[in-house]
């Protein structure tokens, strides 16, 4: 947190010094705890730094890791000139539209599942059921094996019609495995709003169905946001094992320039592509967290 | 109503001008038997409060007349329709039956205006303008036109029940049930809600009404019906069961209430 975090402290870290500190007023002590994490931050990482620098290896693994040009070429900054067509950002384009049509996906057909999952009565026995193997079963898969089976066997049938690209069993493999984790993440929030709440709506002679459209689906979503982002950061890192079935996406294309210059450093260009797409969501989803804990203090007064 | 007329016949065979008859209501909850036969005859207009100790059956005989609870066993007849058949539309049954709750149940995610049109729109399919028209109207009459915008988060808890009051009234129920609708609000906002109750006695309301407040119940009631683990004691006009109750449970009931102040005598 403070690694990252260099901004202003949270508000107990400022009481707290405020009570305890010899400071007047909370500007000074609110500068002091930002210059406190500062220094033991860097403190923290020179002392990181300086082991790993000392370290017997470093010379080959500086020069096969992090070989500034290499890294430079894997970005497409070739001889001074930006090559887009080299970038491996280009390939990180076809990752991008892979999560972003899988969370399209994976909202709708999670919800379809959580909402087959509440449905009462014994008639409906088997939705229930079959939504229920579902979740177990796709949650028990470790989803490489999905994306294996799933890429390579159904194309393998040859079935007419059937589609052959990589890229679409990409993201059917991505909604299903998903999916399963989604659902769970709907139905723990449809669980948490009250039954009263059901009661409320239903002695208004709305039926099940309607209870669920207006009052409880509304406010579970609400409540389950930071979970669901939380799954879609998994999510867009998982992107890169559908590598496996062929899809060309940016860990394929780094791997592919690994092996043209025997050079690990473009998979360090990629972790850092990921980390800059992938911190800025966890950042937003612990800002959620945040507001709804302040939100349910406030409302619990 | 929602402009079904009770066909004619059933008017001589319940009894006429009948809003609600309950006969032998038995309900339990796994082995606890929280209704152990009740009989109920409530007339139009008429007023009931409900009274008893906390686990006597007061909520859940309200919730069951509004079917939120399957009974066991016996019968409940609303304007001569028998509501506990096997082939009755429990969501158009509950369209003819308010129920306001102890706890408020508003809607968190709605403005006022929409806890309160909720019902119109939704289950009675009426137009979105007609129902806001109606919804404000209602607002308007209760002293809370100005709150219409509002979250719930943002009012009293007087305020809140008053709304949830509001948005039972918006479907235009026949018979309206409270349970225990002032417990959880603090002293000073009972006065509001009770105001509001009994305008709506006034106004010729059917009303059943649980409640702890036995001054009110004296006010208001038409009848007042004693329950005791799950069954109606003792019943009649509130004079004579605060007055001069015939069993020695009701008496006993009455003498902690006076003891606790919640009753002058």
């Amino acid at each position: 947190m403070s690694a990252l975090g260099g901004g202003p402290p949270d508000q107990g870290d400022t009481v707290h010094l405020r009570s305890g500190g010899p400071s007047r007023s909370g500007e000074p002590s609110a500068l002091r705890s930002t210059a406190i994490a500062a220094v033991s931050t860097l403190a923290f990482l020179g002392a990181i730094a300086w082991i790993v620098v000392n370290a017997p290896g470093w010379a080959a693994v500086q020069e096969s890791f992090l070989n500034g040009k290499i890294f430079a070429q894997t970005f497409g900054f070739i001889d001074g000139a930006f090559v887009w067509e080299r970038s491996i950002l280009r390939y990180f384009l076809v990752n991008v539209a892979l999560f972003t049509i899988a969370e399209v996906l994976i909202l709708g057909v999670g919800l379809l599942l959580a909402v087959l999952r509440s449905l009462p009565g014994p008639v409906l026995f088997p939705f229930r059921a079959m939504a229920t193997i579902y979740a177990d079963v796709f949650r028990a898969l470790p989803g490489i094996l999905v994306i294996y089976i799933l890429g390579f066997g159904i194309p393998g049938l040859g079935i007419a019609g059937v589609p052959v690209e990589p890229f679409f069993y990409a993201v059917v493999a991505l909604t299903l495995i998903y999916s399963a984790y989604v659902s769970e993440v709907y139905r723990a929030g449809i669980d948490s709003v009250h039954p009263s709440q059901e009661a409320a709506a239903r002695s208004l002679g709305l039926s099940k169905f309607q209870a669920l459209r207006h009052v409880i689906l509304p406010q579970a979503v609400r409540r389950v946001v930071p979970p669901l982002l939380n799954d879609f950061i998994g999510l867009q890192k998982d992107t890169v094992l559908v590598s496996y079935i062929g899809v060309v996406e940016i860990f394929r294309a780094s791997q592919i320039k690994q092996a043209a210059t025997f050079n690990f450093t473009p998979y360090m260009a990629t972790a850092l592509v990921f980390i800059v797409v992938t911190i800025p969501l966890a950042r937003l989803v612990d800002g959620l967290v945040a507001r709804d804990r302040r939100r349910a203090a406030a409302s619990a007064r | 109503m929602s402009g079904v007329q009770p066909p004619a016949d059933r008017l001589s065979e319940d009894g006429k001008g009948q809003a609600l008859l309950i006969e032998g209501l038995h309900k339990s909850f796994g082995k606890l038997e929280v209704l152990r036969g009740i009989d109920l005859a409530v007339a139009e207009h008429e007023v009931i409060c409900l009274i008893g100790a906390s686990g006597s059956g007061k909520s859940t005989l309200l919730r069951c007349i509004n079917l939120l609870e399957p009974i066991d066993a016996g019968r409940i007849v609303v304007e001569g329709q028998e509501i506990t058949g096997r082939k009755v539309d429990l969501n158009r049954i509950r369209r003819r039956i308010g129920i306001v709750f102890q706890s408020f149940n508003l809607f968190p995610h709605m403005s006022v205006l929409d806890n309160v049109t909720l019902g119109p729109r939704k289950a009675l399919k009426m137009r979105p303008a007609e129902a806001d028209e109606r919804a404000r109207a209602l607002l308007l009459r209760f002293g809370l036109e100005e709150k219409a915008a509002d979250f719930p988060d943002r009012l009293s808890g007087g305020q809140q029940q008053r709304v949830a009051i509001v948005r039972a009234l918006a479907m235009e129920p026949s018979l309206l049930l409270l349970d225990e609708v002032t417990s959880a609000l603090d002293p000073e906002l009972v006065a509001e809600v009770l105001n509001v109750i009994r305008e709506l006695a006034g106004g010729g309301m059917t009303m059943l009404i649980a409640t702890h407040e036995m001054g009110f119940a004296r006010d208001i009631a038409d009848r007042v019906c004693f329950l005791d683990a799950g069954r109606i004691l003792e019943e009649g006009p509130p004079e004579r069961i605060f007055g001069a109750p015939r069993e020695e449970r009701t008496r006993q009931f009455l003498r902690r209430i006076v003891e606790a102040g919640r009753l002058q005598v």
